[in-house]
């Protein structure tokens, strides 16, 4: 019977041409708007490491308070060297790690080759295992480099290829701005979207991976300056140890904690520790600390782009005026046919029959609508990078449950729009059509 | 034209009637957030600078292990070099310009140590050149020294004696334009305004220094790091020929530096159309929304329209019969048409009113002003009547004689 309604379904889509062009194109039009958009949301709303994102925590301590005309009651977004220093000490989690950005030059062994630069972080060996940071040779370094202050380095993939020729250079040496680091691994290309655990300088999206991590203690000794933000808040003595000891926020901490129970007692050291440092009068304010998962972090710093969720959201109302649209034309088309229903019903169609047939009808529409929508939304997608950050717009891609749900939510949207229409439709007297005509 | 029958013939095709309503009043709502929008992104991407775009080119360099404490002459090196240059008119170095999107910024008031009535202002690093290389209009005062222009730490503060301001930073405290030999405070000592320049954007173009994007504040300081931008001013035509010139320079006087292969050396246009370009982009795909939503709009109108038309063919040959002129049957449909936009738009403004107080809420977006929502009722009555003129046309032509066959 359905094979028979699909007949009929195309037979009276054929009657009218343009009014079934005219659906279908808007709930191609439709379909593509919202999809694509989403396609957009769906990569800056991801989760970026959803095996361990309950477990990385982010703590904050507010060492600002209202000082110089602060109104915000939220800690600051980053941490200051006194605080990261004296909870890397304290060692609490099962992992952790304090990091900042770097842009640094390697000066390749080869005098001919130009010096060029590369973009990474000062870390601890806890970063590699905690954040899950795949390797193709070696690994992170040794723990007990980071308590040495140890010249060592993890470079990746693309500055491996472009020194070694991409050969295992585990053991060897290289040289960013004239210091000599031995190398302790080689990562893979590894670029985790957003970049959660570096929002505060990239506002969660970075193109090219980081290429090479050295030891934090290493690069402060070094006086290697921050390559992100650096925000102040009262007095800063001059010099590099001025500033290390100064309220600046720079830094970005990351603990690992097992469980929630884990985290409650790791908020409770963070809070005994605002309570310390305010006992000590560094803070004359009640403590303020806060401790994020990364779900909670991302959402904390609005990581999903203005753009986007306004983009989705216009385009979702698109969609809404488009079935609308469906609905009134729907109508239209089933109710012209108001004697041929009449008929049916005279010969003893139920109305569970009419139903059917008119909603088949409509799923026809629905899948050309989905169709044409698909191809709309894959020229949508390579068009992305017209609006939105290139950083952001090479995340979005057509994949195939992108395209499953194209199609889903043109099928059931299509159907959802043709439920009045055929309720109509069903409801006309069988007798009053038959005596009409 | 009688309103009354039209009414009642609409009760009859209620589902019909709401069906378009609601369509005209979404797509307003839709549309009238979305001009805004543009209009908004429009605004934005044409302020200008305040500098002469068209001429200038930066540079990013790092020089390669050095102590920051010694920059101070390979600096000055490259500025002669650069200076030299076939088909450069000037150079200055700095730490950040106009679009770029990244830089420093600080309170500046009238008292010393963060106290009293403070704005948040841009900070650039200038020498004497700077005004003559981005091509600043001077409005009162005089340039920089170069005997002014001194050496600074990174992490040393800042309390320069003196300062150039722009316009929008000297009338914030110095309404009557007497600014110049004023002391303002970056931190704990004062700063003299030597002089006073019409417009310097700052670095963002972003939400955070929507409200500050004029207030700038030009220093006379050389910035001690390894990685300085130099701005290079290039002749009349000079400009693509500069762009390889210069940092090939550079390299020939001192290879231990690096000049990034990507973004190492673009032009100031470059550097626009990539900080605005979101904003370009958000503009475009609004603009496409627009339009096709107010297609389908009007295609829906059309098909709704035509099928009452079809519909009434009897009553409409039956009023042609009884006296009904084509303009009669025509300005019904039209009348028809303008009623139901009515109630559309009446509906439409709340919703649009609505969705804006919405994203206002959300996001970082203004109110919506009558004119946009008055234009939109507009446009949208006016594609109401365009797309019902066909159907009505048609119906016009429906003969008299209509009413006389199959009873």
């Amino acid at each position: 019977m359905l094979a028979y309604y699909l007949r009929l379904g195309l037979r009276s889509l054929r009657r009218n041409p343009m009014l079934t062009s005219l659906m279908v194109l808007a709930i191609g039009f439709g379909v593509a708007a919202s999809m694509t958009t989403y396609a957009v949301f769906r990569a800056v709303s991801g989760n970026p490491i959803p095996d361990k994102s309950a477990q990385l925590y982010k703590p904050l301590i507010d060492n600002w308070g209202h000082a110089n005309g602060r109104t915000s009651d939220d800690p600051p977004n980053a941490m200051d060297y006194t605080d990261a220093a004296a909870l890397m000490k304290d060692g609490k989690g099962v992992m952790q790690t304090v990091s900042y950005p770097l842009g640094l030059s390697v000066i390749p062994a080869d005098p001919k080759a130009k010096p060029f630069r590369v973009y990474g972080y000062a870390t601890y060996a806890d970063f590699f295992p905690m954040f899950g940071v795949p390797f193709k040779y070696g690994g992170a370094w040794p723990a007990d480099d980071d308590a040495r202050h140890a010249p060592v380095a993890v470079i990746g993939e693309k500055i491996n290829q472009r020194l070694f020729g991409g050969a295992n250079s585990v053991g060897r040496s290289i040289d960013i701005e004239g210091n000599r680091y031995r190398i302790a691994g080689v990562t893979r290309a590894w670029n985790p979207q957003p970049r959660f655990y570096d929002v505060n300088n990239t506002g969660g999206f970075a193109a090219d991976p980081p290429e090479v991590w050295i030891p934090f203690t290493r690069a402060v000794d070094l006086q290697i300056p921050t390559w992100g933000n650096n925000n102040c808040n009262g007095r800063v003595a001059p010099g590099w140890d001025g500033w290390l000891h100064s309220e600046c926020i720079w830094l970005s901490y990351w603990v690992e904690l097992p469980d929630a129970a884990a985290a409650a007692r790791y908020k409770n050291y963070l809070h005994a520790y605002a309570a310390q440092q305010q006992q000590a009068g560094r803070f004359d304010w009640a403590p303020n600390v806060r401790l994020y998962n990364v779900t909670q972090w991302l959402a904390d710093q609005h990581v999903v782009p203005q753009e986007s969720q306004v983009s989705l959201l216009v385009a979702m109302g698109f969609l809404v005026v488009c079935l609308v649209n469906t609905i009134g034309l729907l109508l239209a088309k089933f109710m012209r046919r108001a004697p041929e229903i009449g008929v049916r019903r005279a010969l003893g169609a139920s109305r569970g029959e009419v139903y059917r047939q008119f909603l088949a009808e409509a799923a026809m529409v629905g899948v050309a609508g989905g169709v044409l929508g698909l191809l709309l939304t894959a020229g949508g997608v390579l068009g992305i990078g017209m609006v939105f950050d290139p950083d952001i717009a090479r995340l979005a891609r057509v994949d195939v449950s992108l395209i499953a749900l194209t199609l889903l939510v043109a099928v059931v949207a299509t159907v959802l729009a043709a439920f009045y229409p055929t309720w109509r439709a069903a409801r006309v007297q069988p007798a009053w059509q038959l005596k009409s005509n | 034209m009688q309103i009354k029958p039209i009414l009642s013939a609409l009760r009859h095709h209620k589902a019909g009637t709401i069906l378009i309503a609601v369509q005209i009043a979404l797509t307003l709502a839709i549309v009238c957030n979305a001009l805004f929008i543009i209009q908004q992104r429009i605004t934005m991407l044409t302020r200008s600078t305040g500098i002469d775009e068209a001429h200038l080119i930066r540079l990013q360099n790092q020089w390669v292990g050095v102590d920051d404490k010694h920059v101070g002459s390979l600096m000055q090196t490259d500025l002669d070099t650069l200076r030299r240059l076939p088909g450069v008119a000037d150079a200055y170095a700095t730490n950040s310009t106009p679009l770029s999107n990244g830089g420093w910024s600080t309170g500046i008031g009238l008292k010393p140590g963060g106290k009293g009535e403070r704005v948040q202002t841009a900070i650039y690093f200038a020498d004497d050149h700077t005004l003559d290389t981005l091509g600043l209009k001077l409005v009162a005062g005089r340039n920089f020294r170069s005997s002014e222009v001194v050496d600074q730490m990174q992490h040393d503060g800042l309390d320069p004696p003196q300062v150039i301001v722009t316009r929008a930073v000297a009338d914030k405290f110095f309404p009557d334009g007497d600014a110049v030999g004023k002391r303002v405070y970056l931190g704990n000592k004062p700063s003299i305004i030597v002089g006073v320049v019409a417009r310097l954007q700052v670095p963002w173009v972003g939400g955070w220094a929507a409200n500050w994007e004029g207030r700038s504040t030009l220093v006379p300081r050389r910035l001690m790091a390894s990685g300085t931008n130099f701005v290079i001013r290039a002749k009349d035509g000079q400009i693509d020929k500069v762009l390889h010139s210069a940092p090939a320079a550079l390299l020939a006087s001192d290879r231990m530096r690096v000049i990034p292969d990507d973004d190492g050396v673009v032009t100031f246009a470059q550097m626009r159309q990539e900080a605005y370009q979101s904003d370009r982009g958000m503009a475009i795909l609004m603009g496409v929304i627009c339009v096709v939503l107010l297609g389908i709009t009007a295609a829906g109108i059309v098909g709704l329209t035509s099928f009452w038309v079809g519909q009434r063919r009897k009553q409409i040959g039956v009023r042609r019969a009884l006296g009904a002129t084509r303009r009669d049957i025509l300005s019904y449909f039209l009348t028809e048409n303008l009623l139901i936009g009515a109630t559309g738009v009446v509906l439409g403004m709340l919703l649009a009113v609505g969705m804006n107080q919405w994203l206002m809420n959300t996001f970082e977006m203004q109110r919506l002003s009558w004119p946009w929502i008055v234009s939109g009722v507009i446009v949208l009555l006016a594609l109401g009547q365009a797309a019902v003129l066909a159907p009505a046309i048609r119906a016009s032509r429906v003969p008299p004689v209509v009413a006389t066959r199959t009873v």
